[in-house]
């Protein structure tokens, strides 16, 4: 008797097993793959070789089908060789490198790769902003504005201290970008805590403050001498090092990234405080009568959460650009959300989504180059996964997935509650 | 302690205290940053009539002794201040409308202060500014009385003003690109009403993803067809300035209310139908029935589901028409991203104006005049950057969404999907 209980308990929780792979890593898939898929109908629709192959359908059926698919997989191709270079040049490259030890066509080979994983580095740290967000039922759509303070904050320290030894000014200029956006984030919160402002509502408008600052900031204060409104270079001693020679960026900012999101693990499954941040996400009303400080919960979290944004912002900035610009953050803020949806607010899923994107976003302007196709294609791939993401039912409806129907979360708080 | 109404006595006493200290502050500050360096002769001048102007007769320009009126001006705020510390003022929203308006005043005069500034001129862009944030907040009022929170506006109006300048364009037609941006907006309100009603998608996500793809469908569409072909595909010039006959005649009324592009006269309309239909019609009754109390609403018959689809595309409609408003009532022709939070500072208006068509468009007059005024104050050149000045719609925005004044209640059901059982 009690044996086929304790069967039938293991085979209950093999089975959720079943359902918590199908919602966390198919459903991600399939919606990425669904998103694609509409991608390359617009690839298509967009494209004018193909169109004219439509146009003449009933002449030659076979030609239409062919230039579609020439035209999306072009398209697609340019995407990924752009974003992860080719193997067999990588082979090739590596074969010279042994017989004549000559480095150059090594570094060339894997320059895509280097571009994609610098492509992931902010994106790891803004998803995790708007994830820890949605752990605590706050819907951060400011990451834009706050990665922009952010990066201007570290660009801020970086320039202007000099003579300060790398292992002091990098710490303190990621410092400054965290502040910075730190800042931008916890306005929105506190005005949520304190009056119930929605907090959607004002991250957007933190945002356009941020722009409007930022353009006074680039044409004032901060600008660099020279025509140009951007900032100076920061001091060699901010910059996060490098591990190769240029053209290649990637730099320590990508692991400073994943030691940020092992951090954020950490911190909202092994600690009291991080119990708290999802015990008010899951239900404020019953975290309030159990005694915990929704409202400080709320403040905390939006900083934490801006901090993050600014620090995306900071390694930006300190590994890549060395400078701001104007519209330096444009596009960061919708990727974050879609990055949190896609990771299911965790922090691995995050830091997965992040590398998808980051191979996306620097695939893109290869793609721009090679097909003509706007990198903005990459937008709208994102809204549909996000969609895809947030209605399932969509996605079991188009593939016929009967199994794992899990409860739907609820983030909309409502105005003013 | 325990006595709740001392609590609350307690509170407000504070709450009185603070505002009445930040009043004061507002006083002194406005006197130390405008009404310390005013000259006796200085006078500001406010002109009080449109270049181009149809009215029957010109009014004289309104000239005011800029540190007389500065003084008074402070002084009423001090006084007010004052009031509140020692006595206390029962209506807050009254006190904070006074004192802002002395506040805007101060800073108009101190602005104009040797100069001359036409008035009237900006009332009436006050109005344009303010016609896609009312058609932005009516669109929010429809669908949250019926209890559906649409916050994909910004994304809606963006694919609607591009669908109008381009169909235009093509058709050499205004009035198609009108009717092809209402259809814009009701295809895109229907997707998310399926999304939010049949799939009970979260509101907010549904909206966020509405404006992302907003955002990237028109940045790709311009990059790939708009800017190559201008003149075929984005040039679409603008609807006429119409004057109605009489009315636009009446001095300072006329040519701010009754001379002005038709979709303004379409949104002052719409005002007004939405406000009778909300709440003089059955409809009415349903949509706010479904939006506070849905079960007991489809208890009584009404189906709950088809009333928020209804509302939900009227209310992408009205956007439609907001998102045309950019295009074919403003510049004739589309930007990326040219929406620049609208359709957000709608939403806020929405709820400043307590779900009612009447207050966001009176609230979203506010918005459009924070808009218009920080134009008009880069080309008075005023000692502030103008970066800084462009930031007060937003910073209005986030003040009123504080509640501050006139703290609203939204629909109790709003935002929360409803379950058939």
């Amino acid at each position: 008797m009690t044996e086929t209980r304790e069967a039938k308990k293991v085979e209950k929780t093999g089975a959720k097993r079943g359902l918590a792979l199908v919602d966390n890593l198919l459903m991600p898939a399939l919606a990425v793959f669904t998103g694609l898929l509409v991608g390359g109908i617009i690839v298509a629709v967009s494209n004018d070789a193909a169109i004219a192959a439509w146009r003449g359908f009933f002449h030659a059926p076979g030609a239409a089908f062919k230039a579609t698919w020439d035209a999306v997989s072009v398209a697609y191709g340019a995407l990924f060789k752009g974003a992860l270079g080719s193997p067999t040049d990588f082979f090739a490259a590596l074969k010279t490198y042994q017989s004549t030890g000559d480095t150059a066509p090594l570094l060339k080979a894997i320059y895509p790769l280097s571009e994609s994983l610098v492509a992931a580095t902010p994106y790891i740290l803004a998803g995790l902003a708007v994830a820890i967000g949605f752990r605590c039922g706050l819907f951060n759509i400011g990451a834009e504005g706050q990665l922009f303070m952010g990066a201007l904050g570290a660009a801020y320290v970086g320039y202007s201290i000099i003579g300060l030894p790398a292992y002091i000014h990098l710490p303190l200029a990621l410092l400054g970008g965290a502040v910075a956006g730190g800042i931008w984030g916890a306005i929105p919160g506190y005005l949520k805590a304190k009056f119930g402002a929605h907090e959607v509502v004002n991250t957007i408008m933190m945002n356009w403050i941020a722009f409007r600052l930022s353009d006074w900031l680039l044409f004032g204060p901060m600008k660099a001498s020279g025509y140009r409104p951007v900032t100076p270079n920061v001091e060699a001693t901010a910059e996060l090092p490098r591990f190769f020679p240029d053209p290649l960026r990637f730099n320590w900012g990508f692991f400073f990234a994943l030691a940020v999101a092992a951090f954020i693990y950490w911190l909202l499954f092994k600690t009291t405080f991080g119990f708290e941040i999802r015990a008010v996400g899951a239900n404020p009303d019953a975290s309030k009568y159990a005694g915990m400080n929704v409202m400080r919960n709320f403040v905390l979290v939006m900083t934490i959460s801006g901090a993050l944004a600014g620090l995306a912002g900071a390694t930006q900035v300190l590994g890549v650009d060395h400078w701001v610009g104007a519209g330096f953050s444009a596009g960061y803020g919708f990727d974050s959300i879609a990055l949190a949806l896609l990771g299911k607010s965790h922090p691995l899923g995050v830091v997965l989504a992040a590398l998808l994107f980051g191979v996306l976003r620097s695939g893109a302007t290869n793609m721009q180059s090679v097909s003509r196709i706007p990198i903005d294609l990459i937008s709208v791939i994102q809204g549909l996964v996000i969609i895809f993401i947030a209605a399932p039912d969509i996605i079991r409806w188009i593939y016929r997935i009967r199994i794992g129907r899990t409860e739907q979360t609820v983030l909309t708080r409502g105005w003013g509650k | 302690m325990a006595n709740p109404a001392l609590q609350q006595s307690k509170t407000s006493n504070r709450n009185r205290i603070a505002i009445g200290v930040s009043l004061l502050v507002v006083g002194l500050l406005m006197y130390g940053v405008f009404g310390i360096g005013a000259q006796p002769g200085q006078t500001a001048t406010f002109g009080m009539n449109l270049v181009s102007s149809s009215q029957a007769f010109t009014i004289p320009d309104l000239v005011l002794p800029v540190q007389l009126s500065l003084n008074l001006l402070v002084l009423v705020t001090i006084f007010l201040g004052a009031w509140e510390l020692a006595r206390g003022i029962r209506s807050t929203g009254w006190l904070i409308g006074v004192v802002s308006f002395c506040f805007v005043s101060a800073f108009l005069i101190w602005a104009t202060a040797d100069k001359s500034f036409n008035f009237v001129g900006m009332l009436s862009s006050t109005l344009g500014r303010a016609t896609p944030i009312a058609l932005a907040a009516l669109c929010g009022v429809i669908s949250e009385r019926a209890a559906v929170v649409n916050i994909g506006i910004e994304g809606t109006m963006l694919m609607a003003a591009q669908a109008a300048v381009m169909t235009a364009t093509l058709t050499h037609n205004l009035l198609v690109g009108l009717i092809v941006a209402i259809l814009t907006g009701a295809i895109v309100a229907a997707v998310h009403a399926v999304l939010v009603i049949r799939f009970k998608v979260d509101q907010i996500v549904s909206g966020v993803a509405i404006n992302i793809f907003g955002a990237g469908v028109t940045s790709f569409i311009s990059q790939r067809y708009l800017e190559s072909n201008v003149d075929q595909l984005n040039n679409s010039g603008t609807f006429k300035i119409i004057a109605i006959p009489f009315l636009s005649k009446i001095p300072i009324l006329g040519p701010i209310f009754f001379e002005n592009s038709p979709i303004v006269y379409l949104m002052l309309l719409l005002v007004i139908i939405l406000y009778v239909v909300l709440f003089y019609t059955p409809w009415g009754l349903r949509t706010r029935a479904v939006g506070e109390h849905p079960k007991a609403a489809d208890t009584l018959g009404i189906s709950v589901f088809f009333v928020r689809y209804v509302n939900v595309i009227i209310g992408g409609m009205v956007a439609g028409l907001g998102g045309a408003y950019f295009t074919l009532g403003a510049v004739g022709r589309f930007d990326q991203n040219m929406t620049a939070g609208k359709g957000f500072i709608g939403l806020a208006a929405m709820i400043f104006g307590k779900w009612n068509p009447i207050g966001a468009f009176l609230s979203s007059l506010l918005f459009g005049f924070a808009d218009s005024l920080q134009v008009k104050m880069q080309i008075l050149s005023v000692p502030i950057p103008s970066s800084f000045l462009a930031m007060a719609p937003y910073i209005v925005t986030m003040i009123v969404l504080t509640g501050l004044v006139g703290r609203a209640i939204p629909p109790a059901a709003d935002g929360t999907p409803y379950e058939k059982q």
